[in-house]
């Protein structure tokens, strides 16, 4: 099928008018990196920063519910910062470290030297950071007057600040959503900023899908690959099939709100009910994608930690998939309140029960994992577990929701508040933290601080679960979800101030993690290469992780490669560390950090930079279209946005030669591939085309 | 130790385990993402269609013109074969061919959709208005969607067609946009014959 038109290369590749930047320390190296090291970090810096935001709205919430009739907020600020905070910790944070961590971990784990399109990469990242600003900045430009002959309890919102932000809940209800309800822009700034943020996820869906397919080292067959990395596939497989159903809801919206159309609007015939399956057909799936991060992550660092292998890894693998694959019939659990078919509410809820199946096999095997090994409570494996024990609490009161007359009493209350934080809190950010230990030596280079760690991992336990434990019980006693204040009779008081006091707690633990990173960044212990005596192909690299990543593409025979290195098995099955294993050890990273040839990098490039602007211009157009400005901008926007993407078709050489097009080629190869290479190379690089290593 | 060039673009040497060129592949799986962006599009339109809004509410339905949509569709379909023809003849190092079926191509396109806009106008015109009803919204919306799909497509067609008129030929790597776009405008050509029966022959 390949197309021969090699001739054309040399002379093209020579007339192009556009010099590719070339930094790569520095300011303007992060702007126009394509790294997928630089880009993992920079969405993990990113995410941070929203986690920050995130925490200061819910310790807001907190502050306000933590006694009867609270007064610290406006029923219109507290509108606001519960959206907020849930839109803010869901799309800015744990999915974009989630994304984080794809970016960084994903390429080292299946030995490639970068994604699949490296430059799409750096798109999806500009995209993503400006969905996020662009959300925010409805706290400057949102407005939220009160419906025509309505009023919201607590006076004129839009005097507030506050009270401007994102306010429908993270869901968006129709009618609630819609021009009559929610004139302001405080909707758009929600729905336009959702639809920028799921344009960067699915092209990074797109990309590691491509990746993981494609690049994997040789002998990484697929039922080889780490956990982690199938669990990338699978979030990338969730995001590919879920994000556009989230894309026509919020189109459908924004016509609605901004061109008059009915869709959700029940008097003229629209159907409200409709934006509820759509979101959930999307926002179930969505928090498998929240979730499957995490679990792949603590599948990586218990066996670590336990020094076994991952108890039945094949299992843990079809698990993750087929709880992918349930996931997308069982959107209907989130409306059993909504009026739909007795049949349905039960079909809905046999359906979400059966999630629980490979949910219960995921747990067994990690328990299975533990038992018997010999485990070190390093501080990773501290938050791995804190991860298994929450998250079954979480999943146990999922169980109860899925029980359909159990779920009238339940939904709309404090109980669902603690079942998603039970999951999300106790299984995403606990998983991932365990993530950012565990990797902290490979991404530094240095150990972070052991026992700022356990400080860390213990007040986050104990914060976290006075926050949410109590929550189940408030739930059940009747307390609503989304309602700013409670009367004093009802008696929730002393609970809802332990939740409070639970909630600073954690965000004292927060402030110990960030001294910690920030103290070990620098002046920790310098980090040993395999630190942990670890099982992934990223261990077999220096730390801090080298640019190139391997100099020499790794050669996997087996599951958990690195590790059969070391270890071997004596007649018993027990593992048995190699006499040699530290020469072995060492060895390989030596190798792996000395290139003895010409390694190419993803190029830097300007323009993903301009696309994400030019695409929040058009967000801001078409947002004001009805002001004299707002279609110039939303041209102007489309203009920056056009113009990047073909400035980047003429960037200089674009062409592939991938030496072995045809199929698996060898590493003989290699030559004929540089031969092809016509581009400047940058001012000081040698360009050395030695054989590879034996 | 050797220094790192940098300059390489898309992902540097590596097999492609598939078989299938990186971009191709990711284009298959783009693909599949916009099959349930249109499924969702559809799946409103016939949710809405036979929707009660009332006396002498107006609907699509009312006013197809069956034999005038069977043209441009039979016009899309046509384009189909001018991107196998472009293609192959790219195949066959012609490239003064592979020009012509380029730019036959985006003209066929074109003609769609000055088709649909001549459509929308005439509907218009009879009051069916983007906003009147749900029905009419979802009908806009659907084939909206779908026309601009159309004109990325012809725009993408006409960038490669401008390129091979500029240089006098198409590179390699060129070579592989043109495969790249003629997967995407088969498809946006597959959803159309979908659309057609669906919401145009079945009412
Ligand atoms: C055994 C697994 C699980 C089951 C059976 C389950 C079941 C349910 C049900 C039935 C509801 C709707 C309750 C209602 O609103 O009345 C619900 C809500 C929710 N679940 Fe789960 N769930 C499970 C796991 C998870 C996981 C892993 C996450 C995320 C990481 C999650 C996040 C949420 C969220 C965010 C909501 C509330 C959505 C909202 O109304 O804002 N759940 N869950
Ligand atoms: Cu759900």
């Amino acid at each position: 099928m390949a197309i021969d038109l090699t001739t054309e290369t040399v002379e093209r590749s020579e007339t192009t008018v556009f010099r590719r930047p070339q930094l790569t320390t520095g300011f303007w190296s992060w702007i126009t990196t394509a790294d997928h090291k630089k880009i993992g970090l920079l969405y993990g810096y990113t995410a941070f920063f929203f986690f920050i935001a995130g925490g200061v709205e819910a310790l807001l919430i907190r502050i306000q519910l933590s006694g009867p009739e609270g007064a610290f907020l406006s029923a219109a600020e507290y509108n606001g910062l519960f959206t907020t905070h849930a839109i803010t910790m869901i799309f800015l944070f744990v999915m974009p470290i989630s994304a984080a961590f794809f970016n960084y971990l994903l390429p080292l784990m299946i030995g490639a030297r970068d994604v699949a399109f490296p430059r799409m990469n750096a798109v999806s990242y500009w995209i993503f950071l400006f969905g996020g600003v662009f959300i925010y900045s409805s706290l400057i430009f949102g407005t939220n007057p009160a419906p025509v002959g309505g009023s919201l309890p607590g006076g004129a919102a839009d005097a507030e600040m506050l009270g401007s932000i994102p306010n429908s809940g993270w869901f968006i209800y129709a009618p609630n959503s819609g021009a009559a309800y929610s004139p302001g822009t405080a909707v758009d700034f929600a729905a336009l900023g959702l639809q920028m943020l799921g344009v960067a996820s699915l092209i990074s869906a797109v990309n590691f899908i491509v990746t993981i397919l494609n690049m994997r080292a040789k002998g990484m067959r697929l039922l080889r690959m780490p956990v982690f990395v199938w669990m990338t596939f699978v979030v990338a497989l969730l995001l590919l099939f879920s994000l556009p159903i989230i894309a026509i809801a919020l189109f459908m919206l924004t016509f609605d709100r901004q061109f008059g159309t009915l869709f959700f609007v029940a008097e003229a015939g629209g159907d409200p009910i409709l934006w509820q399956h759509l979101f959930w057909l999307f926002g179930h799936p969505e928090v498998y994608i929240l979730i499957l991060p995490a679990m792949g992550i603590v599948s990586e660092t218990l066996p670590v930690f336990s020094k076994k292998p991952l108890f039945g890894y094949p299992a843990v693998v079809f698990a993750g998939a087929a709880i992918a694959f349930l996931g997308f019939g069982v959107w209907a659990h989130h409306m059993f309140a909504s009026g739909i078919p007795t049949v349905a509410q039960a079909a809905f809820g046999l359906s979400t029960m059966t999630i629980a199946i490979p949910t219960g096999i995921k747990i067994f095997n990690w328990l299975g994992t533990v038992w018997g090994g010999k485990v070190r409570l390093s501080t990773p494996m501290l938050f791995s577990l804190g991860f298994v024990a929450l998250f079954v609490i979480g999943g146990l009161s999922g169980v109860t929701h899925a029980v359909v007359p159990s779920d009238w009493q339940q939904t709309d209350t404090y109980y669902i508040v603690a079942h998603f934080h039970y999951v999300l809190f106790g299984g995403s950010i606990f998983g991932l933290f365990a993530g950012i230990y565990y990797w902290f030596p490979k991404l530094t280079g240095r150990m972070y601080n052991e026992s700022l760690g356990k400080w860390h991992f213990w007040l986050m336990f104990i914060g976290m679960n006075l926050t949410f434990g109590p929550m189940h019980w408030l739930g059940l006693q009747g307390m609503v979800r989304r309602t700013w204040v409670y009367a004093e009779e009802a008696g929730l008081g002393p609970w809802n101030m332990a939740a409070t006091v639970g909630a600073f707690i954690i965000a004292v633990s927060v402030g110990v993690f960030m001294v910690n990173w920030m103290y070990s960044k620098r002046r920790g212990r310098p980090a040993p290469d395999d630190p942990w005596d670890a099982r992934t192909l990223e261990w077999t690299m220096p730390s801090p992780t080298p640019e190139y990543n391997f100099a020499v593409e790794p050669v996997v025979t087996s599951l958990d490669d690195f590790w059969h290195q070391k270890y071997d098995e004596d007649e018993e099955g027990r593992a048995v560390r190699k006499e040699k294993a530290d020469e072995i050890v060492a060895d390989l990273i030596y190798t792996n950090g000395h290139p003895d040839r010409e390694i190419h990098l993803p190029a830097p490039s300007y323009f993903p930079f301009f696309v994400g602007l030019g695409i929040m211009l058009i967000a801001y157009g078409i947002m004001y279209h009805t002001k004299p400005w707002g279609i110039p901008l939303l041209a102007a926007g489309a203009v920056v946005t056009v113009a990047a993407f073909v400035a980047w078709g003429s960037e200089p050489l674009e062409e592939i030669h991938d030496e072995d097009d045809h199929g698996n080629g060898g590493d003989g190869g290699d030559g004929g591939g540089h031969g092809i290479e016509t581009h400047e190379p940058p001012a000081g690089a040698v360009l050395s085309a030695g054989e590879r290593r034996a | 130790m050797a220094d790192l060039a940098h300059g390489r673009d898309e992902a540097p040497a590596h097999h492609q385990l598939t078989g299938i060129d990186n971009r191709k592949l990711g284009m298959w799986v783009f693909l599949s993402s916009e099959f349930l962006f249109f499924g969702a599009l559809i799946n409103n339109y016939l949710l809405f269609k036979g929707r009660d809004f009332g006396p002498g509410a107006l609907y699509p339905v009312e006013l197809y013109d069956i034999p005038f949509t069977s043209i441009s569709s039979f016009v899309l379909l046509m384009s189909s074969l001018t991107m196998v023809l472009a293609h192959s003849a790219l195949a066959r190092r012609d490239q003064a061919q592979a020009r012509t079926w380029l730019f036959a191509t985006a003209l066929l396109g074109v003609v769609f959709v000055s088709g649909q806009y001549f459509e929308f106008a005439e509907f218009i015109l009879h009051g069916l208005k983007l906003n009147v009803n749900p029905a009419a919204s979802a009908f806009y919306l659907l084939t909206g969607f779908h026309g601009a799909h159309v004109v990325i497509g012809v725009l993408m067609l006409l960038v490669l067609a401008f390129k091979s008129v500029r240089n006098g030929s198409l590179s390699e790597a060129e070579g592989l946009n043109v495969e790249l776009v003629g997967l995407y405008w088969h498809f946006v050509d597959i959803i159309w014959i979908v659309i057609f029966v669906l919401v145009y022959l079945i009412q």
